[in-house]
């Protein structure tokens, strides 16, 4: 491992070597790998060693009792052909798409009104995080399956106390079937999701106080009104937050599972509206036993992800700003 | 010339500054009752929750609903978390696994971010990209082989597949735990070493007394996590006496509206009552948790 030793040791090794010649140095190099020696093993054994295994999973019909047969691309190729498999993709880019963005304009709304000298502002802040604390738990997807209950639901009730028959304003809407509605489940779940809103909104109230009020004067001597400093000043400031909760928001929403599992009693109904892409990657792993047409999904959903990261890193490159850090970014 | 015209200027700018003073007020006036209205919708689902496990049956089903029960059902905490449902039980095993697994990822990623804060070794930063970088895989890619894996150590059903792998870091928390040691001041090695000190003994003696507020931030989301996933129990536990709360809650639902509603809701309260008494009286770690993951993102 040790490279040439050169007498004066100054950034003339080898590119490769893994310890400098220089006594000191080396020593520091040893015990940083000591350091990190748990991520490193945890690395190989839990995460390198299982994504290699599971790229050959995927190409064998796998059943966990007898040994993986080789099968090439048929997994792959089944579901092209699955319909199933399509629907779970599609449900899943819906709630992507629906709950993420929400997310990001509440939470920054929110972060926004906070943000004005509201009195109280430590009491607004714990209580608005309370739920994140527990969204996603099975408690919470059980709550909201009552919540949403079409017949003895509260939310219809107030949808029909507003605009039902008899209501308020009487447009004889009394609300939606909710979760047993193939076309209301997604606005269900994203519903649901909001409700855990409170942590993103803490990360934008953090960056929103980080923002210096050098620019807003700035900006309010130039002339700016409140709107075009908020989108002139504030948004361009907190682009990295954006960026960061949106793509964290993304690869979150892709991995939806515990809810779609609790509520629909892991079948993904009604009529697969449910059928979340991890939900469908489940059953087919350890309610049908099919550990290699499981892995090939698990492959697509990992190459998907990672092209979704880019290609938003890739866009984001116009439109984030990155206060120069002498530290060299992260 | 030069007063008359300050002078003169004064007062527009003085009333420019009053109606700009008063435009703040309505702001904020309007601000805050936004921000209570959400409140209220907010915090709505957790009242009812609270409303309905003090319900009697008849009550959870009657239309109108009933808002305030009657008369406060409080044998229905005891009617969920006894009889069928161990919840006793569920509770003991949730913690078992919770503390093994905080400990062990807790010490884990101290020992690993120190390292990726503190010490220099070629090709450092490259290796810190490869643990960022696994923050953005979805953890569903090394499932199958990790439970194939597991199930030949004969590991399934038992609580080793969930607190095994926590003692090798996570990502995000090592993340988290680097930010906060790159802040302490470089001399403490530099002491360290002329003192005779080696590395592990600076860390163990000096690093890690100083960052316990980190450390307590990163167990406590750490917690936080074991103590309410669903999904590692599902697959890694098959047996009643092995289940967490999380499957206890689960059983509870029943198929065709049969489900108990007003038990469901007073064991849903039970088991978030720990989450929620941890947050308020650990705030302060919290917030500094989420605040360092976003902000320096």
């Amino acid at each position: 491992m040790a490279t040439q030793t050169l007498p004066s040791g100054k950034k003339k090794e080898s590119s490769w070597a893994l310890l400098p010649s220089n006594k000191l140095a080396r020593r520091e190099a040893i015990w940083f790998w000591v350091f990190i020696s748990p991520w490193v093993i945890g690395f190989l054994v839990f995460t390198l060693y299982p994504i290699l295994a599971s790229a050959y999973y995927s190409l064998t019909v796998y059943n966990i009792s007898s040994p993986p047969r080789w099968t090439g691309f048929d997994n792959y190729v089944s579901l092209w052909k699955d319909r199933v498999f399509w629907k779970s993709l599609q449900v899943t880019s819906y709630f992507t798409l629906l709950s993420v963005p929400l997310g990001i304009v509440l939470g920054i709304a929110l972060a926004v009104l906070l943000n004005q000298k509201v009195p109280g502002v430590g009491v607004f802040r714990t209580l608005y995080y309370l739920p994140s604390l527990m969204a996603g738990s099975v408690a919470v997807a059980l709550l909201f399956s009552w919540l949403l209950n079409p017949q003895f639901g509260v939310i219809n009730l107030f949808i029909r106390n507003l605009v039902g028959t008899n209501g308020l304003i009487p447009l004889g809407w009394n609300g939606p079937r909710w979760l047993q509605d193939p076309n209301w489940v997604i606005p269900a779940y994203t519903m649901m999701s909001l409700w855990g809103f409170g942590s993103t909104m803490l990360i934008y109230l953090s960056a929103l106080q980080g923002v210096p009020t050098a620019l807003y004067e700035a900006a309010e001597i130039d002339g700016a009104n409140r709107i075009q400093r908020f989108f002139r000043v504030t948004i361009p400031m907190i682009s990295p937050v954006i960026l960061f909760t949106f793509i964290t928001g993304v690869i979150g929403a892709f991995q939806q599972f515990t809810q779609a599992y609790v509520i629909s009693n892991g079948d993904g109904s009604p009529a697969y509206a449910s059928m979340f892409y991890n939900l469908y990657l489940f059953l087919n792993a350890f309610r049908r036993y099919r550990l290699g047409m499981a892995s090939a999904q698990a492959w697509i959903l990992m190459v998907i992800v990672l092209l979704l990261t880019v290609a938003m890193f890739w866009v984001s490159r116009r439109y984030v700003y990155y206060e120069s850090d002498e530290e060299g970014g992260i | 010339m030069a007063t008359t015209s300050i002078e003169q200027a004064l007062p527009s700018s003085k009333r420019y500054m009053v109606s700009k003073k008063r435009q703040e007020l309505v702001i904020r006036v309007i601000a805050t009752l936004i921000c209570l209205a959400g409140l209220v919708i907010i915090l709505f689902p957790l009242v009812w929750m609270i409303s309905t496990s003090l319900k009697t049956r008849a009550e959870v089903a009657k239309f109108p609903p009933v808002w305030i029960p009657a008369e406060a059902q409080w044998h229905n905490y005891r009617d969920a978390l006894t009889g069928n449902n161990r919840f006793d039980l569920y509770f003991k095993n949730t913690l078992y696994y919770s503390v093994g697994a905080t400990l062990g990822e807790t010490l884990s990623c101290a020992l690993v971010a120190y390292g990726f804060a503190r010490l220099r070794a070629p090709h450092k930063n490259k290796l810190f990209v490869l643990v960022l970088a696994t923050m953005m895989l979805p953890g569903w890619v090394t499932l199958i082989p990790q439970y194939i894996m597991f199930s030949k150590f004969k590991w399934i059903d038992t609580f080793y597949p969930l607190i095994v792998p926590r003692f090798f870091g996570s990502a995000y928390l090592i993340f988290m735990l680097r930010q906060f040691y790159k802040g302490l001041p470089k001399d403490y090695e530099e002491a360290g070493l002329i003192d005779g000190a080696n590395y592990f003994t600076i860390w163990w003696r000096i690093i890690l007394p100083l960052s316990l507020p980190a450390l307590g931030a990163v167990s406590i989301m750490s917690f936080m996590y074991h103590y309410q996933d669903f999904f590692g129990p599902l697959i890694y536990l098959s047996s009643q006496k092995n289940y967490p709360i999380s499957l206890g809650l689960q059983q509870f639902q029943a198929p065709f509206g049969g489900t108990a509603f007003h038990l469901l809701m007073a064991a849903s309260v039970v088991t978030i009552i720990p989450p929620v008494i941890l947050f308020f009286l650990a705030q302060r770690y919290f917030i500094q948790g989420i605040v360092v993951s976003g902000v320096k993102g």
